[in-house]
């Protein structure tokens, strides 16, 4: 054999081996990428589902409450203890200008209870690494939410409440659980409702099809709630308007409040829900009373409210005033709020006359 | 050199087709196995969750629109077509009650939100069936083509129901969906705001996992799309706690204004 034809031989079959490894290792390759999700549930649970991506939030639910902010005075639906009652009548909305609260953001609970959309994405250390956990993320002055899937230890009882609280997961099906404790007190609704730093948040994924997520919020509170307060919210997948993921930092700003100034309203003295409309059979006392003609009993809240049997409590007063709202809706009552034809429609008649707006609105995010 | 360099890569080479073989058998045999079993399990013995026995509405949000009529005009988060405004604009409830159509306020598309009690079972093996107090309807879930055929437009309409399994070994859980079509026109708001019978409903019926304070929770997704009075999708949530009996059951007729 000739030093040329050893060398064609050693070309050829190092052309040859190199084809057959290559199918093998082709081949090896498909099979070791068919193994990683197995690889990838060493001490951490797969996730079944990808959540990642951002999330827009419809506003077809709630939108006063989660946009303007809740009429002052309504805690209709919230199963409030009675010491949460009077708590929640003593709020002053300029308190959230005192200088030590403007940065003072919300917890966990507000990416429900607010109007933003989300990004989620998946925790990750390395690429021979399962997925640790899931951040959830949404403006800037909501706390942040890691969901941990790895086991680690939940932090003592006494340790420093966070921003961020501490979540911890699981997967049921392709439902993402998570549990919140070391939560900050934060407010359960923009009007005064607080929460205890006692409460706790489980929070459940969904995903629906291919571009709808639901998200179910139950909060727990030993001192202010009586029952779980539960609320749920679906969001849209948004690939074309991604929502930030980072955010910048929180500048203080004179809100009209002064340094030292604590506002509060002493237990019955709110001015705003003692507002006296109109009297008569059935005095119009308060917004809720005034714009809607939902009594204190209900606006006030408590668990019963939450129920259809409490219907039968207001349905006579309710009915009987009914025929006395205007025949069409006014801006004060934000009737059109996140609703109405889309630009370039026409016109719908003209509403009535204006009446005052709603004072002291929670403040805006 | 030649042989011995394709000899030592063989090996790996046909170890590596015959797992991939092995696999292919497997899944083919897994399908062909599966058809061999016969006929597909009946809805009602594939359920991943069990959605059956009574539940109660829990009003914790949008409660201005759910437990009292919304003053007349009020369309707020409604995304309403301006021909949809002209319609509500012109609600006149002793009008519809005059006309014995005082259930238009109780159609598939609003009747989750109709504070209540709803009361599931099932009808037949392939049907699940939920009634409603609070006004006394019933929504009929098929889950194979009903033999009667769907029969003329209604207040609820007809709908076609699937199980969406879930997880892989270990407990079965999914979720139930539900398309909603050949509805007749309503209001999916007390106060007259209105769906046309182009409408239609995609539902998803989810059980929580997790108990709270021992209380069992569902929830229900709701995606309403009207091409007539709605500019896009509708998208709402309700929620429902398990109750141990019958006992809430209270079937009132329909109320035009109430």
């Amino acid at each position: 054999m000739t030093s040329k034809q050893l060398r064609f031989l050693s070309a050829d079959s190092t052309a040859r081996g190199a084809i057959a490894g290559g199918v093998a290792g082709v081949m090896a390759l498909i099979l070791a990428s068919a193994a990683l999700p197995a690889r990838a549930q060493v001490g951490i649970q797969a996730s079944p589902v990808d959540l990642s991506g951002s999330w827009a939030s419809p506003l077809t639910q709630d939108a006063l409450e989660r946009v303007p902010g809740p009429v002052p005075g309504d805690w209709t639906g919230m199963p409030l203890t009675a010491g949460e009652k009077v708590l929640a009548q003593s709020y002053d909305a300029a308190m959230l200008a005192e200088p030590e609260k403007v940065c003072q953001f919300y917890n966990q609970w507000h990416y429900i209870d607010g109007a933003f959309s989300l990004r989620i994405w998946p925790i990750v250390t390395s690429p021979t690494d399962g997925i640790r956990g899931w951040r959830i993320q949404s403006i800037e002055d909501i706390g942040g939410m890691e969901i941990w899937l790895d086991d680690r230890p939940v932090p003592s009882e006494y340790a420093r409440h966070t921003l961020h609280a501490f979540s911890s997961g699981h997967w049921v099906g392709n439902m993402l659980v998570a549990h919140t404790i070391d939560m900050k007190p934060s407010e359960m609704r923009r009007n005064g409702a607080f929460m205890s730093d006692k409460a706790s948040l489980t929070t459940t994924f969904m995903l629906q099809g291919d571009s709808l997520m639901t998200v179910v919020m139950a909060l727990e509170d030993p001192v202010y709630l009586t029952e779980p307060y539960i609320y749920v919210r679906s969001y849209d997948k948004s690939p074309n308007r991604p929502v930030p993921s980072a955010w910048g930092p929180c500048i203080l700003n004179d809100e009209g409040t002064e340094e030292g100034q604590v506002p509060f309203y002493l237990p019955g003295k709110n001015p705003i829900m003692n507002q006296v409309y109109s009297q008569g059979k059935h005095p119009i006392v308060g917004q809720m009373m005034h714009y809607y003609h939902i009594p204190a009993i209900a606006s006030d809240g408590g668990a019963d409210t939450m129920y259809p049997e409490f219907r039968d409590k207001i349905k006579d007063q309710f009915v009987e005033m009914y025929s006395s709202f205007p025949k069409e809706c006014t801006d004060a009552q934000y009737c059109a709020f996140g609703g109405g034809p889309p630009r370039g429609a026409a016109a719908p008649p003209p509403a009535a006359p204006r009446r005052a707006a709603p004072q002291a609105k929670a403040k805006n995010d | 050199m030649r042989n011995s360099l394709w000899k030592s890569s063989l090996p790996m080479t046909l170890a590596v087709l015959a797992s991939l073989g092995m696999q292919t058998v497997a899944h083919a045999q897994g399908r062909r196995g599966a058809g061999r079993a016969g006929p597909p399990q009946p809805a009602e013995a594939a359920a991943p969750i069990d959605l059956t026995g009574y539940w109660t509405s829990l009003i914790t949000f949008d409660w201005r629109f759910r437990m009292v009529t919304p003053p007349p005009g009020d369309h707020e988060a409604v995304p309403l077509t301006a021909a949809g405004i002209e319609i509500m604009n012109a609600w006149d409830p002793a009008k519809d009650t005059a006309a014995g159509e005082q259930c238009k306020s109780y159609g598939a598309p609003i009747i989750m939100r109709v504070p209540g009690h709803l009361h599931v079972s099932w009808q037949d093996d392939q049907t699940m069936k939920m009634e409603i107090d609070t006004g006394q309807q019933t929504r009929l879930f098929h889950f194979a083509r009903s033999a009667d055929g769907r029969g003329a437009p209604s207040l609820q309409g007809y709908s076609v129901a699937s199980w969406d399994q879930q997880g892989r070994g270990g407990k079965k859980w999914g979720q139930l969906k539900v398309t909603t079509t050949d509805l007749t026109p309503g209001y999916i708001r007390k106060n007259g705001i209105p769906y046309s019978d182009k409408t239609s409903v995609l539902e998803y019926f989810d059980l929580m996992p997790q108990q709270y304070q021992g209380e069992t929770i569902m929830t229900v997704t709701s995606v309403v799309t009207d091409p007539v009075y709605l500019f896009q999708p509708f998208t709402t949530n309700d929620i429902f706690r398990k109750l141990p009996s019958g006992d809430s059951w209270k079937p009132t007729p329909c109320s035009a204004t109430w």
